[in-house]
């Protein structure tokens, strides 16, 4: 049968490639993606526990956490476009300004 | 209380007043605002003195002793004597009236502002008018304390004071290097007898408990003292040795012939009439004590008799007018000496005044001349000035005969007095005596001769500018005059059928411990008194008519006497050499101990102390520079460094780049998971799970 198991670890998939995706892509976009990806597996966290407990709770967490990622999206694009518009770049390694 | 006599205190307070208002405001008065202040305040003084004299002798003899206390000057309160009696010190600024103080008085404000009058003649075309009357002033208020103060302290407050104008008067001229010298060698041989005077003051307070003068009579009497009592001659020959100094007898006399240095009224005040006499005052006023110590009185009558035959010598030779009068005071001095040491304190006394007159008068008189002369003052360019100034010749004659002794005049009275009693008591120095007397009649008509009679040496340019003084100096030369004729009368001797009123008023302040020897051998008495008083007349008369031959009739005498006796001369022309002796004695070897010292000051003191330390000082401060700089900074700079070198990994963490942060974030996390699964113990079933 497919367990509580299955979904934690389709959780923790997505988790542990989404975190790679921050530490490892350049392009900030990508990154921004691959938050959108974290807050996704934690969603399916979420949804997976709240069928277990027979409460709907998690699933209503799980609703304001989509609001919220919409709202970070749209604010972290928005700094992306200001910095491009100043120096032009996506890549992470080249934004460095706060170097010591 | 009569008014004068309660009033003796404000007897010293007018000259101290005109002296401070010469201080403040002298160089702005005219000269005839100075004469005013200065002389009118010794005038003052002169009334209220002989407004007390007269109250005191209007009372009945035993009535005699006035005592004004101004105030409480030391009242050190409770002590205990050598002996171990209880006593109370108390040392008071008080005034003290008796015969004594009535003679001293009369000679010192009478005489004194004849002077004043004098120096308002003499001085008159001279610089610093309002400082000489100052220091005039100030020092008739010194004498004036000297002789009124009613104990030792307060007399020596006087004496000290009347030393330090000594000083300014005789430095008056201070540009003159010899005049300055003058100054300072009169004073610093004062000190030196001053030290004695102190030491017997001291031993006499710790003996006596006491100090006052009314007192010192009671307290002996309590102590029953014997004669020859050993610390009694320690006192009085330790005061003794401060009146060597204050009255110029051997060995302290050196500093009176230079004292002429300074204007002649100084001369006449000072060495002759008031300040010099303080001695002979300070110790009749202690006879209670000197009586006490035969050894003592025998040693001031030697040293008197020996000083006064030693000037006397000295004055036959010298060419200038005022030194062969220095050491004719100094000889004099002597004479009052002698009789103090033989017992004749009031015949001490009487000589004192007769002195006073008189030889204040040879020296206004000496000053008249050399202002006549223009300022010459060497005898062997004078000569024949008899019929120019006349006025001064003519009193000049009478203090000349006075001082020799010819009676009727003063000083045949209180010589014969002296000599009379030197010879009762000791033969031996009654010779040097008569011939001290002698001696002084033939210098002095050798002064006369030299400078009023004979061929004129005067040279050209004196002899336009001969004129009499004017009457403010030569009034006081004629009062003077009148003095020296009759001032002896008030002692003329019972032997010659007077009643000694003199010696009769002193008497109430001499003590007496021995009784005299009454009337049986008074008739040899008689007879011996007769033969001296022919015996003085002869010798003066010898010397007077020796001076004659040498000096008018052959005068050529003189200039081969000194040529035969070279030796002699040059001995007796370089006073014995006794300058040269103390120098080479005693100031040379002070000036090595001063310059050693100096030596010693600069050398090790400065050198090696205060240059040491400030080397040190400087060396310290530059150790402290270089460790500031290095040890100090380099600690701080090391471990400014230390952090600059363990910062580096930290600073390499801020790369700026989002990517790195993110990554440390998601390894921190994981080391928190993996700890946290750990002890959930998590990690087997999740194996197990994933196993299944």
């Amino acid at each position: 049968m497919v367990s509580i198991g299955h979904y934690l670890f389709l959780s923790v998939a997505m988790l542990a490639v989404g975190v790679v995706g921050i530490v490892t892509r350049r392009n900030v976009i990508i990154i921004l993606m691959s938050v959108e990806l974290i807050l996704n597996a934690v969603n399916i966290n979420l949804v997976a526990f709240s069928r277990l407990a027979g409460s709907v709770e998690g699933q209503i967490f799980a609703i304001f956490i989509i609001t919220d990622a919409a709202a970070e999206a749209a604010v972290g694009l928005g700094i992306i476009i200001a910095f491009f518009r100043n120096r032009e770049t996506v890549l992470a390694d080249e934004m460095d300004i706060l170097k010591w | 209380m009569e008014y004068f006599l309660a009033h003796i205190w404000m007897i010293p307070l007018f000259p101290l007043a005109g002296a401070a208002l010469m201080f403040f405001f002298g160089r702005k008065l005219p000269d005839i605002g100075v004469n005013v202040i200065c002389v009118g305040s010794v005038g003052l003084s002169m009334v209220y003195a002989f407004g007390a004299i007269a109250q005191l002798i209007a009372r009945p003899v035993a009535q005699r002793v006035v005592d004004v206390v101004l105030f409480d000057w030391v009242p050190a309160g409770a002590m205990h004597t050598t002996a171990g009696h209880l006593a109370n010190f108390n040392a008071q600024w008080g005034m003290l009236m008796d015969p004594l103080t009535a003679v001293m008085l009369f000679v010192v404000t009478g005489v004194g502002f004849l002077i004043h009058v004098y120096s308002t003649g003499y001085m008159a075309h001279e610089g610093g008018y309002y400082r000489f009357f100052g220091y005039l002033n100030l020092f008739m208020f010194s004498m004036l304390t000297l002789v009124l103060g009613n104990n030792l302290l307060l007399l020596f407050v006087g004496w000290e004071g009347v030393g330090l104008c000594s000083y300014l008067l005789i430095g008056f001229y201070f540009l003159r290097k010899s005049a300055s010298d003058a100054g300072k060698k009169a004073f610093i041989v004062n000190r030196i007898g001053d030290a004695g005077f102190i030491l017997g003051l001291f031993l006499l307070s710790g003996t006596l408990g006491t100090i006052r003068f009314t007192e010192i009579g009671p307290a002996i009497a309590a102590r029953h003292f014997e004669i020859g009592n050993a610390v009694m001659t320690a006192i009085a020959l330790l005061l003794f040795v401060g009146a060597t100094g204050k009255s110029a007898q051997i060995p302290l006399y050196v500093w009176l012939p230079d004292a002429m240095e300074g204007p002649t009224p100084v001369s006449a005040l000072i060495h002759a009439a008031t300040m010099v006499t303080a001695g002979v005052y300070m110790v009749t006023r202690m006879n209670a004590v000197f009586q006490l110590a035969p050894l003592a009185l025998a040693v001031v009558a030697t040293v008197g008799a020996f000083t006064s035959i030693f000037a006397a010598t000295m004055g036959l030779v010298q060419n200038d007018i005022k030194r062969v009068l220095a050491y004719s005071t100094v000889s004099q001095l002597g004479y009052m000496f002698l009789a103090l040491g033989v017992g004749a304190f009031t015949s001490g006394i009487f000589h004192l005044m007769t002195h006073a007159f008189f030889k204040a008068l040879l020296f206004l008189g000496s000053g008249s001349v050399i202002h006549a002369m223009s300022g010459e003052q060497d005898m062997r360019k004078m000569g024949g000035l008899w019929s120019k100034i006349p006025i001064t010749a003519k009193t000049f004659m009478v203090a000349t005969i006075a001082i020799s002794g010819i009676p009727p005049l003063a000083g045949f009275f209180s010589k014969d007095a002296i000599l009379g009693a030197a010879f009762d008591a000791r033969p031996a120095l009654w010779v040097i005596g008569f011939v001290t007397a002698g001696l002084t009649a033939f210098y002095m008509f050798r002064l006369v001769n030299m400078t009023f009679f004979g061929e004129s040496h005067v040279s050209h340019e004196a002899e336009h500018h001969l004129h009499e003084s004017p009457p403010a100096m030569t009034v006081p030369l004629m009062i003077l005059a009148f003095l020296s004729f009759v001032g002896g009368w008030i002692g003329w001797p019972t032997a010659l059928g007077g009643s000694d009123r003199f010696a009769h008023f002193l008497d109430p302040v001499i003590a007496h411990y021995a009784e005299p020897a009454a009337g049986a051998a008074e008739q040899a008495r008689l007879g011996t008194e007769y033969a001296l008083m022919a015996a003085s007349v002869f010798i003066a008369l010898v010397g007077i008519w020796t001076a004659y031959q040498f000096y008018i009739k052959k005068p050529s005498v003189p200039e081969t006497l000194a040529a035969n006796w070279g030796g002699v001369y040059r001995l007796l022309y370089n006073k014995y050499y006794v300058d040269q002796i103390y120098d080479a004695m005693f100031v040379n070897r002070t000036k090595d101990l001063a310059s050693g010292l100096g030596s010693f000051d600069r050398g090790v003191i400065d050198g090696l102390g205060v240059n040491g330390a400030g080397f040190l000082t400087r060396v310290m401060s530059s150790i402290s520079m270089w460790e500031d700089k290095w040890i100090i900074d380099g600690i701080l700079n090391l471990g400014a460094r230390i952090v600059w070198v363990l910062s580096y990994p930290v600073r390499m963490l801020q790369s700026g780049r989002v990517g790195n942060y993110a990554l440390w974030i998601v390894l921190g996390v994981l080391l928190f998971l993996g700890y946290y699964l750990r002890m959930a113990g998590v990690m087997s079933n999740v194996l197990h799970f994933w196993k299944a």
